[in-house]
């Protein structure tokens, strides 16, 4: 009960002030007087194109690092290190990775203060949650079918393809909505790298900079004086869904597969 | 009667273990060549060892050679040779797929795509497996949800459906009950006539019923091998009489 508390007055108070402020105009509007006024929208598209940038990047490197640890590496230096390097990483805080994303995506390559900078940025975040799900998710796929699928004369590959990556699928998804989740409500990564005060076109390249919920929360909250209560509060609740729309998706997803199951 | 696989001189260890020593033996076209012996002879290890499965633990070495129709079996691509030489395992294990889709696994993965090709590879096998017509109204169906016995059969449609050459069976009953145990021996009398068939069974009169030669491994070692007849009622060591008779193992 004591941790069903503060999450229920968390949730009662941002829906009491915010609730108010949700509306059409609210949601799909540009923001206007200096973000007295208007909507949101430029923020909430940046988030969506943010968190699906993230995911581009890091589930597929996510589930090939997950294939080749599970399924190729023998247990030696090498993947010791590796499986290291994944624990650590998830233990990075999340602001070490927005100067790591300045320094190297932003500056290095050049990338500049962008969409892509912020992708990457996020998606080298979310990269240990990705991979330790689909590792979890791989070692659980009974041994069985990996040495039936080879004894029938299947190559590694085609064992992995057809024997293994399907039955690991559901839970290779769980942890790839639960990284969504963290992407989308993360303010530190995107601040160095790609998130704007306020800008009054929405973004039209990949080089462009965006608005992002999380960062627009924090601007109107602390930086620009006198916005509407409700207003603020609005948009957390916009950001609070977002978040537990993608998690229920994932219980919805592994509730599904879970019943499909036939071993 | 010919010669189709040829061991010579082999020797199986896992680490430092060995599990096989010096073991050449012969094994003719068209027979049911039977192993019999107590746990921890090297009976499964030398099964594995003909289609290389051993090979996927880490520390598994061998030495010596292993010829298939007087190819070795090393220079043979790994995954013809696993269609050339299909294995029944002690239990039955289904993917967790259609009946279908589960025999025409193999065919699929070696490039087969045509859907009458698959359809009629997937009739064959089930009817020479004996399980055609318990089966054939719901072959779109989970294949785990049939029983052992039918389980059991399925997995020999499975290897057929890989049109092999030689079928392994590791103790493939000792999961059954006495009538699944009979249609699977009697599936594999009447394979014999296509197939090469080596049986590795702890079940002594299964050998007995079945076999056309048998050898007794004991201990990593192969103490005497012979028609099954004459291993059966005039063995030429003492220890295969004393365990065929049932003192010991």
């Amino acid at each position: 009960m004591l941790v069903v508390l503060p999450v229920l007055v968390i949730l009662s108070i941002i829906t009491y002030k915010g609730f108010s402020a949700l509306s059409f105009d609210f949601i799909f509007g540009m923001p206007e007087s200096g973000m007295n006024a208007g909507g949101i929208f430029p923020a909430l598209l940046g988030t969506i194109y943010l968190v699906t940038g993230a995911i581009l990047i890091a589930v597929p490197l996510g589930v090939m690092s997950a294939i080749y640890l599970v399924e190729y590496s023998r247990d030696n230096a090498v993947s010791r290190l590796i499986k290291l390097a994944i624990v650590n990483l998830a233990g990075v805080p999340s602001v070490v990775y927005g100067l790591f994303g300045l320094g190297v995506f932003v500056v290095f390559l050049g990338f500049g203060v962008s969409i892509l900078s912020g992708s990457l940025t996020l998606g080298i975040m979310i990269l240990p949650v990705i991979i330790t799900a689909s590792r979890e998710a791989l070692e659980s796929v009974p041994k069985s079918f990996r040495t039936v699928s080879l004894s029938l004369g299947a190559s590694r590959w085609q064992t992995i393809r057809h024997a293994v990556l399907p039955h690991a699928l559901p839970g290779i998804l769980t942890g790839t909505i639960l990284g969504l989740g963290r992407a989308a409500g993360e303010t530190a990564p995107i601040l160095f790298t790609v998130a704007a005060f306020y800008l009054p076109t929405l973004p039209e390249s990949v080089f462009d900079q965006t608005m992002a919920l999380p960062y627009h929360l924090y601007v109107i909250s602390t930086q620009v004086p006198g916005v509407r209560e409700d207003f603020r509060f609005g948009t957390a609740l916009v950001l609070l869904l977002l978040v537990l729309i993608l998690n229920l998706a994932a219980i919805v997803l592994r509730y599904r597969f879970r019943k499909k199951k036939r071993w | 009667m010919s010669t189709h696989i040829a061991v010579r001189d082999l020797c199986l260890h896992y680490g430092q273990t060995c599990v096989l020593k010096n073991l050449s033996l012969e094994i003719q076209r068209n027979e049911i060549f039977t192993i019999i012996g107590p746990a921890n002879s090297g009976k499964s290890s030398f099964l594995q060892t003909l289609n290389r499965l051993n090979e996927l633990s880490a520390d598994f070495r061998k030495t010596g050679s292993v010829t298939l129709d007087e190819e070795d079996i090393d220079t043979i691509d790994v995954e013809q040779l696993r269609a050339r030489v299909g294995i029944v395992f002690a239990l039955p294990f289904p993917l967790p797929l259609s009946i279908f889709d589960n025999i025409s696994y193999g065919p699929r993965m070696h490039g087969i795509r045509q859907k009458t090709q698959l359809a009629d590879l997937v009739e064959r096998s089930l009817r020479e497996a004996y399980l055609w017509d318990e089966v054939k109204d719901r072959l779109h169906h989970p294949a785990m949800n049939l029983s052992g016995g039918q389980q059991q059969r399925l997995c020999i449609a499975r290897v057929l459906a890989g049109q092999p050459e030689v079928i392994l069976f590791d103790e493939p009953t000792s999961g059954l009950d006495p009538i699944s145990t009979a249609r699977v021996e009697e599936t594999m009398m009447v394979l014999r006539d296509r197939y090469t068939i080596v049986l590795v069974t702890n079940n002594v009169a299964q050998a007995a019923r079945v076999g056309t030669r048998t050898a007794f491994f004991l201990m990593g070692e192969m103490v005497e091998v012979g028609a099954t007849r004459d291993v059966f009622t005039r063995p030429s060591d003492s220890r295969t009489d004393e365990y065929v008779t049932g003192k010991f193992g």
